[in-house]
């Protein structure tokens, strides 16, 4: 996959069992991501959107059809080698933060670090340039308890780009933000986006995270329905 | 990454208090048991061999036969020659000559009638040769209550009960109606020089201990022992090697069938010890057993219980790159931490209250009434060796196994399930 697609799905189905029935999540999936857009994936609740995103960071498998990311089939990967992927060049961001709450915001940042094997000194020094991208070098020795939720989210965000991952999958981030704290966080991912070059890949329905993204990619249950490309955002 | 799971462990109370209480408890008390149990196996040894059976003991075929009706008739003949001989073959082993005897004491009043009169079960051991090692076995000294130890010929020591209950003291005089050892009826006036109390029911209800040459001369038993005790000099009884001593002792005589030839026996071969041994080691056994088995059913359950409230916490990990065979070994290296630090604070507090107890002991006198071995009424503990690793198996074993059983529900579960938990 050389030609500068971080993600390519290929008829992709996810069906849940559900006792006697079943649920499709995902029916017939075909999606194109570029190494370095900022995308949302958006559409109301149950549409699929957390099951799509969960594929393509290797957290599930696909029912059928084919999910590649990174150069890599999700469907053909064992659970070592997934997290591998996921450890090397995914970061996460959930609607809740899901912070280690008996750490502090220094130590969460640096779990990721850890399992990278990084020396001490690349650790304190990837840290610092991650905290300050959030603009939160001052709360490195707080707790997780002491943080308002956007400050939370911005540790999250951290976390999530601290290894400088190549993609970054944000569950609604937002959901439980503020509209100042939602515009901040975002223009934060704006700027890495921009400077660093990571791929971001946004699950929302809230429109205020909607501004922000140049490519919106709507499902409906479970199909996507529209694919928009913004021109000038 | 260690040092990293170490200050989440000490950080989350809700992860490490619980379990860490629970093994600290379970190895203190397994340790204080086992330390107890230990102690009185080496009282109940110490009061068996020292006051009546030695580590082995020697005595003629026939005697061990009817062993019951202490036949004195049966009773070894130039015992201090056999008693070179032992000591010659066996130099590890001390060897002592007992008489065991029984009778009726009478306590005459001034005009010499009977005031009062008991059954006795007494004994005689060589009290008054300089060197003799039976004071000390015998634990004389401490043991006295009034009066003093026998010096001259005739003199006996009373246990107190039974002084007691005949109203005699120190300097009374007290005759002993006994069977020579040629069946003929013996009457030998003794003086009692002092009480003593040996903490065993039996020796303190109807104890004598007279010097053996007191009471060679009263059964007529001029150079006879009824037994000759063997005791390892350093205290401790071997069961296994004196056994091999006593069978290679005993084949030697095989051919014979003469009746008062010398035989030997080990401690665990006398009345009731074999069954005190086995019972003593299946209830250290069962003991043990217990506590590994319900410390590892609350380790297992508080294990489900923190892995349940830890779901989310696995999912951010799962996200972050971890895959669950590292998270569940994470999981068993915090359990281990825990339980290799609460299986020390266990040890260090088991140790320090069996110190206690091996120091003041805990006075059973309620318990023991029909026991059919000699048994010290004050049990102390002791701190053996093992006593420094038997709390560790158990308690690193139960936060294993528990740990181990309830981290398994991260493999049952669905990544995306785990992932899930996430959102709720
Ligand atoms: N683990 C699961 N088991 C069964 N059904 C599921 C599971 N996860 C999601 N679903 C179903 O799949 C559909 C898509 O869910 P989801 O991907 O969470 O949607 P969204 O994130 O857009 O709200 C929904 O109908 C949801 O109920
Ligand atoms: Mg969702």
């Amino acid at each position: 996959m050389n030609d500068g697609m971080i993600i390519r799905t290929t008829s992709l189905v996810k069906i849940y069992p559900l006792g006697e029935q079943s649920i499709t999540a995902l029916d017939d999936v075909n999606l194109d991501v570029r190494t370095g857009e900022f995308a949302g994936l958006v559409g109301p609740s149950g549409s699929g959107k957390t099951t799509l995103l969960n594929i393509l960071g290797s957290l599930d498998v696909p029912t059928r059809g084919s999910a590649e990311v990174l150069g890599e089939r999700i469907e053909t990967l064992s659970h070592r080698k997934a997290a591998d992927l996921r450890n090397r060049h995914i970061g996460f961001i959930f609607q809740t933060f899901n912070l280690l709450p008996v750490y502090s915001v220094y130590e969460n940042v640096e779990f990721p670090l850890l399992l990278l094997g990084f020396s001490p000194a690349a650790r304190r020094k990837a840290i610092q340039a991650a905290l300050e991208w959030v603009h939160l070098a001052d709360r490195a020795k707080s707790r997780p308890s002491q943080l308002s939720g956007g400050q939370s989210q911005r540790v999250a965000i951290a976390r999530a780009i601290v290894k400088k991952p190549a993609l970054v999958l944000a569950d609604e981030p937002t959901a439980n933000l503020d509209a100042e704290n939602s515009h901040g966080i975002l223009r934060t991912m704006e700027d890495i986006n921009r400077e660093l070059g990571t791929t971001f890949l946004f699950s929302t329905h809230d429109g205020k995270v909607i501004q922000h993204l140049r490519r919106t990619i709507t499902l409906v249950d479970g199909r996507v329905a529209k694919d928009e490309v913004r021109s000038g955002a | 990454m260690m040092t990293f799971l170490l200050k989440g462990v000490l950080r989350d109370r809700g992860r490490s208090l619980f379990p860490f209480i629970v093994v600290t408890t379970g190895v203190f008390l397994t340790v204080t048991l086992y330390c107890y149990i230990r102690g009185a196996e080496l009282d109940v040894v110490r009061s068996n061999a020292n006051l009546r059976h030695g580590h082995v003991k020697v005595v003629t075929r026939a005697y061990a036969k009817d062993v019951d009706q202490i036949p004195n008739d049966l009773a070894l003949l130039g015992a201090s020659a056999q008693i070179r001989d032992l000591e010659r073959e066996y130099p590890d082993l001390e060897w002592v000559p007992r008489i065991e005897f029984g009778g009726l004491l009478d306590i005459p009043d001034a005009h010499g009638e009977t005031r009062a009169q008991a059954p006795v079960a007494g004994f005689g051991a060589d009290l008054r040769t300089p060197g003799s090692p039976e004071p000390g076995l015998l634990g004389l000294a401490n043991i006295l209550v009034a009066g003093r130890l026998p010096e001259a010929s005739g003199e006996i020591l009373l246990s107190a009960g039974l002084a007691e209950r005949l109203k005699v003291g120190p300097g009374d005089v007290a005759t002993l109606i006994g069977t020579t050892m040629h069946g003929a009826m013996s009457m030998a006036n003794f003086k009692v020089a002092g009480t003593i109390r040996f903490g065993i029911g039996a020796l303190d209800r109807m104890g004598l201990v007279a010097d053996i040459a007191d009471v060679r001369k009263a059964l007529d038993m001029d150079d006879a022992a009824g037994e000759i005790l063997g005791l390892s000099r350093d205290g401790l009884y071997r069961p296994d090697r004196l056994a091999a001593v006593a069978a290679a002792f005993n084949a030697r005589f095989a051919g014979s069938g003469d009746e008062f030839l010398p035989v030997m026996q080990t401690l665990r071969d006398q009345p009731g010890m074999a069954m005190m041994f086995d019972r003593i080691r299946d209830v250290t056994n069962i003991i043990l057993g217990v506590f590994l088995l319900a410390m590892s059913l609350v380790m297992w359950n508080a294990g489900l219980v923190g892995t349940l409230r830890r779901y989310g916490e696995f999912g951010v990990r799962l996200a972050i790159g971890e895959d669950k065979g590292r998270i569940y070994r994470s999981l068993v290296a915090e359990s281990l931490m825990i339980g290799v630090l609460g299986s020390i604070a266990g040890t260090v507090l088991g140790l320090a209250l069996s110190f206690y107890l091996q120091a003041v002991g805990i006075n059973l006198a309620g318990v023991l009434k029909n026991v059919s071995f000699l048994m010290p009424i004050v049990i102390r503990s002791r701190v053996a060796p093992a006593a420094f690793v038997v709390g560790f198996v158990p308690g690193l074993l139960a936060t294993l196994v528990g740990t181990g059983i309830a981290g398994r529900g991260i493999y049952r579960r669905q990544t995306a399930q785990l992932f899930k938990e996430l959102e709720s």
